[in-house]
C-alpha cells in the first residue's frame, strides 16, 4: 500500500508568546522561532506507519516549505518513512491554503505514483484553518473525511471513526481516500539514535514550480484569494478603581457598578 | 574551528530529548523523593540506542561517539541528574570493556548491555578511599585456573543493579614494591559476590550507590579485562574520560535547568505588577546563570570532541567536571535565590538542582583532584 503524508513545519507553540505581526504584510515574522512538525503531521505520518507495518508498502513524506525547513522533514524520515520530498520555490511564497492544496495537488501528480492514501494532520498549529486537507482532495476528486481515528483498511476499503459530539461515528470509504487524522490519534514514536543516522543518509527530493508544471497564477501570494483584514490588539488590562466609604456605602456602589456592566443582581 | 554541533547530532539532541520529555520529565521529582531507580527504562533506552551510542555497531551500538553519548547524558539530566549517573555508570563499565575486553568478551556481552536487557558498572573504590587507586586493599590471587577476590568496595553506583561489574583488585606488586592492579568482570550471581550496604544520598537520587562484596570469589582465568597488572590504567583512563566526561555533561544538564527554570520563573513571578524579569538584580541572575552555561558546555564538548578525535582528553575532562560542578552549585544556590521561597519547595526543581551539583562535586574526583591533574599537565604543557 502507497501511502502519502502531507505535512508542514510550523513555529514551535511554546514559543508563540515570541510570534510577532509585521503589521504592514499581516505576515507571521518567524525568524528566531524554532520550528517543528506540526504535532497533527506528526500523528499522520505515526498513522502511515502502522499502516505500513500491516500492509508492507511505502510511506512518503510531502511538505510545501522553505529549505531550511529539511530537519524537521528528515524527522519524519528518523520516524521510519521511506522517501520525502519539499515543494520549495519562492514563488510559493504566501500561499494560502487554496495555492497550498494546489502546489501540493501538484507535487502528488508529479511523483506519478497512486497513493492508496493520503493522510494529513487535521489542522496546523499555526494557521488551524483545517481547509488544506478538503481543498487537496477536491483538487485530486479524492474522497475524504476530516478528524479521523482509528484507520484500518481491508478489501479497498478504509475505515475510520470520528469524534463527534453525541459520541462517535464510524465511516467506511473506498480507496484511494484522503484522511485527516485527529491529533490525538494516535503516539508518535520516539526516534532512535539509529533511525536519525538512517534518515541522515537518505535524499530529500526538491520540487521547484518548474519542475511540477505549476500554473503561476495559483501559487503563493499572487495565487491566494485570502487577504488579512484588519489587526486588532487586544487590551487585557485590567482597569482597578477605588472605592471608599462606610462598608453599606461600599456594597451599595459595587452593585451599582455590576448593574450598570450588565450584571443581573 | 566549529563550535557548532552537525545537523545528525542536533537532530540526535531532539530524539533525546523527545525521550526525556516523555519518559523522564514527568517522573523525575517522584524518583528523587522516593529514590527509586527506573530500571524499567532500561530497554527502552537501549531501543532508542542511548546507551550504546558510542559502540561500534559491530557489537549492538550506534557507532557515534563520546559528544554523542554526553549530549543524551546532558538531555537526561536536564530533568534527572540521578538517571543520568545510573546510565552513565552502566557506560563506564562499556567503555572499559570496549577499549580492553578480548573480541569475545566484547561480542557476548557489549550487545547485551547497549540493548539495556543487563547492567553494568565500574567498582574501584573502598573505604580507604577513591582517587588512590593503588592503595586499594582487595585481593586477586591466582589458584590454578581460577582468581580468587577477596575485599570490599564502597561508594559504587550500580552496586545494587548491576549484572556484570568491572572489580578492580590487587593482583600484585611491582618491581619496586607498588600495588599491581587488574579489573576482573565479575556477574552477578557469582557465589560469594553480592551488595552490601546502600547509601541514602543527599543528591543524585534515583541510582543506586552502595557497597560490593567480595567473599572468596572464584572466577575463571579469563575473566581478566585487559592485560594481568594493567588495572590502574584502564582505570584511571575510563574514570577520567569516560565517568568525569558524564559526570561534567550531568552538570551542564543542571546548569541549563537553572537557565531555563530562572527564565521561566522571572518571566512569570509578578511583583509590584510586572515580571521580575524587569528588574535588573534579578538580571544579573540569570546572566550568571548563562554565562556557567555556555562555558561548561563550552568545555566539556571540545573535551568530548578531542577524546573522539581518537586524542587524550584527561586535563580537559579534568576541567570541565571541576568547572561543571562548581558551577552547577552555585547557579542552582542562584535560581533559589531568584525564586524566593519558592526556590526552596519541592514543587519547583531548585532545590534538586542543589542537591545533585553538590553531590556531583565528589564523583569521579573532589575538585581539589581536579586542579592537581589540571596543574600538572600545565606545568608540563607551558613549561
Amino acid at each position: 500500500m502507497n501511502i502519502i503524508v502531507c505535512v508542514k513545519p510550523v513555529p514551535d507553540p511554546e514559543k508563540y508568546h515570541l510570534l510577532k505581526i509585521d503589521t504592514k504584510t499581516k505576515r507571521l515574522i518567524r525568524e528566531g522561532i524554532p520550528t517543528i512538525l506540526n504535532p497533527c503531521d506528526r500523528t499522520a505520518v505515526e498513522a502511515a506507519l502502522q499502516l505500513k507495518e500491516t500492509h508492507g508498502g511505502k510511506v512518503v513524506i510531502l511538505s510545501m516549505a522553505p529549505l531550511f525547513s529539511q530537519d524537521r522533514i528528515r524527522e519524519a524520515l528518523a520516524m521510519g518513512a521511506d522517501e520525502a520530498y519539499i515543494a520549495c520555490d519562492a514563488l510559493f511564497a504566501g500561499a494560502d491554503t487554496f495555492s497550498t492544496s494546489y502546489t501540493l495537488m501538484k507535487a502528488i501528480e508529479a511523483l506519478g505514483v497512486r497513493f492508496d492514501l493520503i493522510l494529513t494532520g487535521t489542522e496546523s498549529a499555526d494557521g488551524a484553518t483545517a481547509n488544506v486537507p478538503t481543498q487537496l482532495a477536491e483538487w485530486l476528486s479524492y474522497p475524504h473525511a476530516t478528524g479521523v481515528s482509528d484507520i484500518e483498511v481491508r478489501d479497498g476499503y478504509a475505515t475510520v471513526r470520528k469524534k463527534i459530539e453525541q459520541g462517535r461515528i464510524g465511516y467506511r470509504i473506498k480507496l484511494p481516500v484522503l484522511l485527516s487524522v485527529e491529533k490525538n490519534a494516535y503516539r508518535p514514536r520516539l526516534i532512535s539514535a539509529m533511525n536519525v543516522i538512517g534518515a541522515g543518509k537518505k535524499t530529500i527530493g526538491i520540487l521547484t514550480a518548474e519542475t511540477l508544471g505549476v500554473d503561476e497564477c495559483r501559487v503563493g501570494l499572487k495565487g491566494s484569494p485570502t487577504r488579512a483584514g484588519e489587526l486588532i490588539q487586544l487590551d487585557l488590562r485590567r482597569a482597578g478603581r477605588e472605592i471608599s466609604g462606610e462598608p453599606e456605602e461600599i456594597a451599595r456602589r459595587i452593585v451599582d457598578i455590576a448593574k450598570k456592566s450588565g450584571v443581573n443582581c | 574551528m566549529d563550535f557548532n554541533f552537525t545537523e545528525d547530532q542536533v537532530m540526535l539532541r531532539k530524539a533525546f530529548a523527545d525521550f526525556v520529555a516523555q519518559e523522564v520529565a514527568p517522573k523525575a521529582a517522584e524518583w528523587d523523593a522516593s529514590d527509586t531507580c527506573p530500571v524499567e527504562l532500561f530497554p527502552m533506552m537501549g531501543e532508542l540506542g542511548i546507551l550504546g551510542v558510542f559502540v561500534p555497531e559491530t557489537y549492538g551500538g550506534v557507532g557515534l561517539g563520546h559528544v554523542e553519548r554526553l549530549i543524551a547524558l546532558e538531555e537526561i539530566a536536564r530533568h534527572s541528574a540521578g538517571l543520568a549517573m545510573f546510565v552513565f555508570t552502566h557506560q563506564l563499565g562499556m567503555a572499559a570493556l570496549l577499549e580492553n575486553g578480548t573480541e569475545d568478551q566484547k561480542k557476548r556481552y557489549l550487545p547485551l548491555l547497549c540493548a539495556g536487557e543487563k547492567i553494568s558498572g565500574l567498582a574501584t573504590t573502598e573505604p580507604t578511599g577513591g582517587s588512590d587507586l593503588l592503595g586499594a586493599n582487595t585481593t586477586a590471587v591466582l589458584e590454578e585456573d581460577h582468581w580468587v577476590l577477596n575485599g570490599r568496595k564502597c561508594f559504587i553506583t550500580n552496586s545494587h543493579l548491576a549484572d556484570l561489574a568491572m572489580v578492580t583488585a590487587k593482583s600484585g606488586e611491582d618491581e619496586k614494591g607498588r600495588n599491581l592492579l587488574t579489573i576482573y568482570l565479575i556477574e552477578k550471581g557469582t557465589e560469594g559476590f553480592g551488595p552490601g550496604r546502600k547509601e541514602h544520598k543527599m543528591g543524585l537520587r534515583g541510582s543506586v550507590t552502595g557497597e560490593l562484596v567480595l567473599n572468596n570469589v572464584r572466577i575463571p582465568k579469563e575473566s581478566v579485562i585487559g592485560a594481568v597488572g594493567k588495572g590502574y590504567g584502564i582505570a584511571a583512563k575510563t574514570i577520567g574520560e569516560v565517568g568525569r566526561a558524564s559526570m561534567a555533561a550531568i552538570c551542564v544538564g543542571i546548569l541549563r535547568g537553572c537557565v531555563e527554570e530562572s527564565v521561566k520563573f522571572a518571566n512569570e513571578r509578578i511583583v509590584y505588577g510586572k515580571p521580575i524579569a524587569k528588574l535588573q538584580p534579578i538580571q544579573f541572575h540569570i546572566a550568571e546563570n548563562r554565562l556557567d552555561y555556555e562555558a561548561g558546555k563550552l568545555l566539556l564538548y571540545r573535551a568530548a570532541k578531542t577524546k573522539d578525535e581518537g586524542k587524550s582528553a584527561v586535563a580537559e575532562f579534568s576541567m570541565a567536571k571541576h568547572f561543571g560542578t562548581e558551577a552547577a552549585s552555585r547557579a542552582a544556590k542562584r535560581t533559589i535565590e531568584l525564586m524566593g521561597a519558592y526556590g526552596v519547595i519541592d514543587e519547583y526543581p531548585a532545590g534538586r538542582f542543589l542537591r545533585d551539583a553538590l553531590t556531583s562535586i565528589s564523583s569521579g574526583g573532589t575538585s581539589e583532584i581536579q586542579r592537581l591533574i589540571i596543574a600538572g599537565d600545565t606545568l608540563k604543557t607551558f613549561a
